[in-house]
């Protein structure tokens, strides 16, 4: 068993949307360094969850939130945590890749700039280094003046992994990253993931089970806003404990 | 049988409708032209009136219409986009005071133009105004507690405010949730959410919103009635507290109050055409902002 550390740990984790109970009492520990995949049907609360790691869900009305989320022992729900903070922290990968209409290097500098960063040396190096960890570099290297919206959608859903790295996260949540994408840049955006676990910790939303397989370290199941089964990839794919997850993996429904 | 020709009984009488307007829009506009045409000439439109107002031109009168809708946009503008803002970026849809603050919009956007023009010269001129003057001579020397460009600039900013409000409001929710959300996930706060993405993307909006209420401001003349128009001034406003001419004004005193009315005829449809024209100007340019406005790439 390797050595592992626990980056993000929720704890009896309940969300209500007006009346509609949306996860319920979800405890699970995420380790540091690693690829855990969450998946389950449409509306099993999956990106719920995941939007809950960040807070994203504050800025929907008439959301209710109990239990708590500790990210690197500290609870995110605290009454004296900032968000703000937290968010920079904590970056997030949309479903839909969603570049500023704005150039390809102000859609990277604009994280470091709203952090009160403002020499252009500095700025030039952040963005350098973030489209080269997302491995858009090579590609855009010499037209960082082009809008980000002029480029392909594998590129441009790259492009706002760079966007987020240039904050310096610890985490990266990425709610379907792929799933807009053409198998091609869909295995550019995998592999990146690979690569980037050696640094950041990443939670990944996705409704390919192959991309789950292939990707993630550890996966969770989920159904009906429920946590039914989470384990090492490997054991969910292999020999799942749970009926209803071998049948969703399977095929059989969802 | 009868269906056939209720049918075609029901599509004379609307197309007919149709056309009337039509025919109305080209009847307006080729009365205005004909007899305003002949008027029209370069000295009209950078002369004084003179002999009585008989001759000469509107040149006040257009740069009175100028200054009063731009000192009219740098305070109706800001006040419309940033209550826009607080509509839809602050205010629960649900609560009290923004319901209160949409009824209010609406309510004003109904109130008819002389009771703006009646509450300026209430308010502004006699209560705002007279009270500067109390309070920086004693009230001795008449200087701001009388009609003049601010009051009635203000006057008007009130009147086309609803037009402003609405039209941010829609750019603003135009701007997709997805580079909101994009900011927010980044850690940047709301307020620089709004001003670096919000605002940027919905500045064609703003723009609109401000050409609107230009063109409904130099069309109406009742708010500015008793709040700051003049009837005939030599000289062109220098100072916030001077009167000024207005083109609808000066069409409605032509026509009204003049001692020689038939000999001014030309002068009025002169006036009114030069009117017509800056406003189709206007709307034509909002209509092309919001085009461009509808196709930008946003995707």
């Amino acid at each position: 068993m390797e050595q592992t550390t626990t980056k993000i740990s929720t704890s009896q984790l309940n969300l209500y949307y007006g009346e509609k109970h949306a996860i319920k009492d979800i405890s699970l520990t995420i380790q540091s360094n690693k690829v855990t995949a969450l998946i389950g049907p449409s509306g099993c609360g999956k990106s719920t969850f995941l939007r809950s790691l960040n807070r994203m869900n504050d800025l929907i009305d008439n959301v209710r939130i109990t239990g708590t989320v500790t990210i690197d022992d500290v609870n995110i729900y605290d009454m004296n945590i900032d968000v703000v903070e937290l968010r920079k922290k904590v970056g997030m990968i949309f479903q839909k890749s969603n570049p500023f209409p704005k150039s390809i290097y102000e859609n990277v500098a604009y994280g470091p700039r709203i952090n009160g960063i403002k020499e252009k040396i500095m700025l030039d190096e952040i963005v350098e280094k973030s489209l080269h960890q997302a491995a858009l570099w090579d590609e855009v290297k010499d037209e960082l003046h082009k809008s980000g919206l002029a480029l392909s959608g594998g590129q441009q859903q790259r492009l706002c992994i760079a966007r987020a790295l240039a904050v310096n996260p610890d985490v990266l949540l990425m709610d379907e990253p792929a799933s807009a994408l053409d198998p091609i840049s869909t295995t550019k955006i995998e592999e990146l993931m690979y690569d980037l676990k050696q640094h950041y910790t990443i939670v990944i939303v996705t409704h390919n089970m192959q991309q789950a397989a292939r990707v993630s370290d550890c996966t969770a199941f989920f159904y009906m806003g429920e946590l039914i089964e989470y384990d090492a990839t490997k054991t969910i794919f292999t020999m799942p404990k749970k009926k209803q997850t071998e049948d969703y993996i399977t095929g059989r429904f969802g | 049988m009868k269906n056939k020709v209720l049918g075609i009984t029901i599509s004379t009488i609307t197309a007919l409708s149709a056309t009337m307007i039509v025919l109305s829009v080209i009847a307006i506009m080729a009365e205005i032209v004909i007899g305003g045409w002949s008027t029209m000439t370069w000295e009209f439109l950078t002369a004084a009136p003179k002999g009585g107002m008989t001759e000469g031109g509107i040149f006040p009168a257009i740069i009175g219409t100028f200054l009063l809708v731009i000192i009219m946009s740098m305070v109706g503008v800001p006040i419309g986009t940033i209550t826009a803002i607080y509509l839809s970026e602050y205010a629960s849809s649900m609560s009290k005071l923004a319901r209160t603050i949409r009824f209010a919009v609406n309510t004003l956007a109904g109130v008819p133009a002389i009771v703006f023009g009646l509450f300026g010269l209430g308010f502004f001129v006699q209560f705002v105004g007279s009270g500067i003057d109390n309070v920086t001579n004693g009230g001795v020397k008449l200087q701001w507690g009388q009609p003049n460009i601010l009051w009635a600039s203000l006057t008007m900013a009130l009147l086309t405010l609803p037009v402003v409000i609405v039209s941010v409001e829609e750019a603003i929710k135009n701007v997709p949730r997805e580079l909101r959300e994009a900011s927010l996930a980044l850690g940047a706060t709301k307020l620089q959410t709004i001003v670096k993405i919000v605002l940027p993307n919905s500045i064609t909006g703003i723009l609109t919103g401000g050409i609107l209420a230009v063109s409904r401001g130099a069309g109406e003349v009742a708010p500015i009635l008793f709040t700051g128009a003049a009837y005939f001034l030599p000289h062109l406003p220098n100072a916030l507290s001077d009167q000024f001419m207005e083109l609808g004004y000066h069409i409605y005193i032509m026509s009204t109050q003049s001692p020689d009315v038939e000999a001014t005829r030309g002068i009025q449809y002169a006036t009114t055409l030069v009117l017509l024209l800056l406003t189709f100007l206007l709307n034509f340019s909002a209509i092309f902002l919001r085009y461009k406005l509808r196709t930008r790439a946003f995707r």
